[in-house]
């Protein structure tokens, strides 16, 4: 066996053995590789122009903001001494929802706090049970851009041509166009088209188009949004005037960051910070990212089966 | 090299130690966050599904009668690195479930883990 494989080997099978009963944590698909498996290592210079490449998040499985939404991605957190990154841990001992609350609210309008009160989340510290939740994602419905990258953002792949980058993304197997053949975004967001070609049409994924600020950095701005999405698991609002910014920049060889930002002058009163740097760490080319297709004839049956006695909606026996 | 081998592991080891059920499809709002109960039972059906696996099963209750549980796990590509798959149960075969039950009180849980009759164990985490 390689030298290289028997580290994460050994890690894997200890964590694997070692597991207690009483608490629980996001399991690693075979495979990929995070930053604390290679602790020593010096990584390569960054290509130019290249942000190619089969990307997963660089401090563990389930880094990222998860359920918690966006400017909460540390909450809860608990910190184990001497461990370099225990973000997706929750503290045994915190709050849990209440230590949801992010501590800097995003700059809601009036109106976009009161949309944020009128939407019901499964996640975050105004959770509820599922089936009392009008998150309009679970059925299958599109959670859009840039939901996807808000929540479970997972192993995605880039793909560049000389026209476009697309990302292909595990959850949900969804993917986007970033065109970069110079083309200007509609410039009527409430009513978006790419021209005369096409009837205006407002998107669940948006309108994208993309360019590099330097030799390092691309960005993508996006917009043509229909408002039937949320933000995040959290419920954060957004509208059809929505424009998002996402930025990737690599930082060397093996790791880039990510980072979104939400402008929307109807829901909030500046532009806004909701995923800062999210560093992602190159993967073989190889990796076969696990199909996760959200199959609604199955969630029908997982609400009748599951969700509604959870919620004690039947009359399931007591134990 | 050894060093680094023991260095790793006790990481895996830390982090796994220390983490606790986060969110996913759905969060924590049915479930009595940290209560474990374990029940040996009998299967009667398993779904591989999305959003998340259920695995159903009668256990005998404790005045004697059979009560049907059911319990949820993450979906398919979350439980695979766990040691489970779309094959590991057949309705007849004897489990042993750890979950953490809803708090209605309802025989409704995720699992936490499955114990085979041969020793196996079957292991989950909470996201997703």
């Amino acid at each position: 066996m390689p030298r290289r494989f028997v580290a994460p080997m050994v890690s894997l099978i200890a964590g694997l053995m070692f597991v207690p009963i009483t608490t629980s944590a996001q399991l690693r698909q075979p495979g990929l590789v995070y930053d604390f498996d290679r602790p020593d290592e010096k990584p390569a210079p960054p290509p130019k122009h290249d942000i190619s490449g089969v990307w997963e998040p660089a401090l563990g499985p389930g880094a990222g903001i998860q359920g918690k939404g966006a400017l909460a991605m540390g909450s809860c957190e608990y910190k184990v001494p001497g461990v370099p990154y225990s973000g997706y841990a929750y503290d045994p001992k915190a709050p849990v929802p209440d230590c949801l609350r992010p501590a800097v609210e995003p700059p809601y309008t009036a109106l976009g706090r009161e949309t944020l009160l009128s939407h019901v989340p499964t996640e975050g510290y105004r959770m509820v049970p599922s089936v009392e939740s009008n998150d309009p994602e679970p059925g299958c419905n599109p959670q859009g851009f840039p939901r996807i990258v808000l929540h479970l953002f997972r192993t995605s792949r880039i793909i560049q041509t000389r026209d476009n980058v697309v990302i292909l993304y595990e959850l949900n197997k969804k993917w986007r166009t970033i065109w970069t053949d110079g083309r200007q975004l509609p410039k009527n967001a409430e009513q978006p088209t790419w021209g005369a070609l096409y009837a205006p049409e407002s998107r669940w994924w948006g309108y994208s188009v993309g360019k590099w600020e330097d030799d390092y950095t691309f960005v993508g701005e996006s917009n043509g949004f229909n408002d039937k999405t949320w933000i995040d698991n959290a419920g954060l609002p957004h509208s059809d005037a929505l424009q998002v910014e996402e930025r990737y920049h690599r930082v060397d060889r093996d790791h880039l960051e990510m980072t979104i930002i939400i402008d929307d002058p109807k829901m909030y009163t500046k532009p806004w910070v909701a995923l800062n740097k999210l560093r992602l760490r190159l993967q073989s080319p190889s990796f076969d990212i696990p199909e996760e297709e959200c199959s609604p004839l199955e969630t029908e049956e997982y609400n009748k089966m599951f969700a509604s006695p959870a919620a004690g909606k039947d009359a399931t026996k007591q134990p | 090299m050894k060093k680094r081998l023991v260095t790793t592991a006790a990481l895996v080891f830390a982090l796994q130690m220390a983490s606790v059920p986060i969110f996913a499809h759905h969060g924590n709002a049915e479930f009595d966050v940290g209560k474990r109960v374990t029940v040996k039972g009998t299967v009667t059906k398993w779904f591989w599904a999305n959003p998340h696996c259920l695995l159903s099963f009668d256990a005998k209750g404790d005045d004697g009668s059979v009560v049907h549980w059911i319990a949820e796990t993450q979906p398919p590509r979350s439980i695979v690195p766990g040691g489970f798959g779309e094959y590991t149960f057949k309705p007849g075969d004897e489990v042993t479930v750890t979950l953490e039950p809803v708090k209605n009180g309802r025989p409704v849980g995720r699992i936490l883990e499955v114990v085979l009759p041969d020793g196996t164990k079957l292991i989950t985490g909470h996201l997703d």
